[in-house]
């Protein structure tokens, strides 16, 4: 088995004071490409971001390739929701996806013509090229999520969270988004994704991580992805199966 | 002529409201992405008792000590105002408005009771309402200029840090910037603009420095950097320039001249700014409709 690249161990989190994730104990492995699937309300965003300290959690630990988040930084992508910023910010596509070099930079460092560059290398592998200088509020809802990739994709990590990606995304860019995920995972890379659509789990990704509130199951999605887990996780509304697709 | 204005106390000044100016255009562009305007409002206001409180303390009227009075004052209510948004369940907004009517309230409060102790009337307390740059000498001047550059210093030295942080906050902390750090050093650097300005611009309309330049900057381009300093450039001339005009009567204040030279140059940003100002946007509007109907009167052959 591969190299344990992310330890959760004993996780809780809250918000004010309502209780979202609890016990949380997760060993994910090199080269992986795991989807994260629960309810609303699950606590997956929370989960993303008490992992990445974004939130802090009120206790537990957790190590990225055996190390603390502060020493492993450079070696970790992350994609929040595409809601989370305020797309009305003066700036064009070329300028956000260089701020995923803000890391390696450094302070005090302007980005050089090699990161621009780059940063639109990423941009034309997501097939944004001839948007480089278009402003980011210009842009669709599929559009901003390809920059958001290309942002994560230039800064180049072994290990990567995304915050569902493919949230109102049009087909096309689902399709693109999807080859670039296979093709991290092609080069050893780790890959964790908030997902929502139950349909494409099987399709999409080889390990599943059921979420409410706690892990419900973790593992090969062949293993993990049943009938009887599936409905555990979602209190046995199970609606959602034939009647939607 | 210009080395009169070098050699008098005018020109002095003129040069601290300036920087001033350049100063709280660059900070106000970073609140305005902050969509925290309200915020410098209500932390001018809470400046006030700080000012009364230095001055009682030292027993006269000394621009250092009274920024740092104002400065305490100020980051309290910032404080306050945290603690209570965090802690119950009124919103941020109505921290806001709570914070600036009360601290603002004590201010004037305490400010009565200094113009009735001995010497108090004299004191120009009085210019740190609508603010009086008049009535600054050389070391005031000195000590303005100083902390403006500081926050100068602050706002570029940082400044691909400061857009990360503004547009994605999550992203930013992912990749190992710390946002409370950053939360920190803007209620700082916010801070300490707004104390710096208090003696020439006033508690009651020193936001307008902040909140105006920026605004009237967003018309005008679709980048971060050309915002900001454009921002401090509208910012630089309001203060000037207002600091000129009012320099031509005895007594009036400064405060609500650069208030209106900064308005003048919003409503000239409103109507002519390249970026959605409203004649660019009619004039789009009219050329659009008429391509639209022209290619449609060829499309049905002119009938």
């Amino acid at each position: 088995m591969n190299e344990v690249v992310l330890n959760v161990n004993n996780l809780f989190a809250s918000y004010r004071k309502t209780n979202v994730l609890h016990s949380i104990n997760i060993d994910v492995h090199a080269g992986s490409l795991t989807g994260i699937i629960g309810p609303n309300g699950a606590g997956k965003s929370t989960l993303i971001k008490t992992i990445l300290n974004l939130h802090p959690p009120l206790t537990g630990s957790v190590k990225f390739f055996n190390e603390p988040f502060r020493k492993a930084k450079r070696r970790i992508g992350y994609v929040p929701q595409r809601g989370a910023v305020d797309w009305d910010f003066p700036t064009d596509a070329l300028d956000v996806v260089t701020m995923g070099l803000y890391g390696k930079i450094g302070w005090l460092k302007r980005p050089t013509k090699k990161d621009k560059a780059k940063a639109y290398e990423a941009l034309d592998k997501m097939g944004m090229a001839d948007f480089a200088d278009r402003q980011i509020s210009q842009l669709s809802g599929g559009q901003q999520q390809r920059v958001f990739l290309a942002r994560a994709l230039v800064q180049d990590a072994d290990l990567y969270f995304m915050d569902e990606p493919l949230a109102g995304v049009d087909a096309a860019t689902e399709r693109a988004i999807m080859t670039i995920l296979q093709e991290l995972k092609a080069k050893g890379k780790t890959v964790l994704v908030v997902h929502h659509d139950l349909q494409t789990v099987e399709d999409y990704f080889d390990h599943v991580l059921l979420l409410n509130r706690t892990v419900i199951s973790h593992g090969r999605t062949a293993e993990v992805f049943t009938r009887d887990k599936i409905a555990e996780t979602y209190g046995g509304n199970m609606r959602w199966m034939g009647a939607s697709s | 002529m210009l080395s009169t204005l070098w050699n008098s106390n005018l020109g002095w000044v003129l040069l601290s409201t300036m920087t001033l100016g350049i100063a709280a255009g660059a900070i106000g562009c970073i609140a305005y992405w902050k969509r925290q305007n309200l915020m410098s409002d209500a932390l001018s206001h809470a400046a006030l008792p700080g000012v009364v409180i230095a001055f009682f303390i030292l027993g006269e009227k000394n621009l250092l000590v009274i920024i740092i009075g104002a400065a305490i004052s100020s980051l309290i209510g910032a404080l306050f105002i945290q603690w209570i948004t965090t802690s119950s369940r009124i919103s941020e907004d109505s921290a806001m408005g709570m914070i600036l009517a009360v601290f603002y309230g004590f201010g004037i409060m305490l400010l009565t009771i200094a113009n009735r102790s001995a010497g108090g009337n004299q004191s120009g307390l009085d210019s740190f309402i609508f603010g009086q740059a008049a009535a600054m000498v050389r070391s005031d001047v000195i000590t303005m200029l100083i902390l403006a550059l500081i926050v100068l210093f602050i706002v570029f030295i940082g400044f691909k840090e400061w857009k990360i942080f503004l547009f994605d906050q999550q992203f930013a902390g992912g990749i190992g910037l710390s946002v409370k750090g950053m939360n920190t050093l803007y209620t700082i650097v916010l801070v300490l603009t707004i104390v710096i300005g208090i003696q020439a611009v006033g508690v009651i309309l020193m936001a307008a420095l902040l909140i105006i330049p920026a605004v009237s900057a967003r018309y005008w381009t679709q980048s971060f950097r050309t915002m900001i300093l454009l921002s401090a450039v509208i910012g630089g001339l309001s203060g000037a320039i207002g600091t000129l005009i009012s320099s031509y009567g005895r007594g009036l204040p400064t405060g609500p001249f650069i208030v209106v030279i900064g308005a003048g140059f919003f409503v000239l940003s409103l109507v002519f700014g390249k970026e959605k100002g409203i004649l660019i946007h009619y004039v789009q509007y009219k050329l659009q409709r008429k391509n639209q109907l022209q290619g449609w009167k060829q499309e049905v052959g002119g009938r």
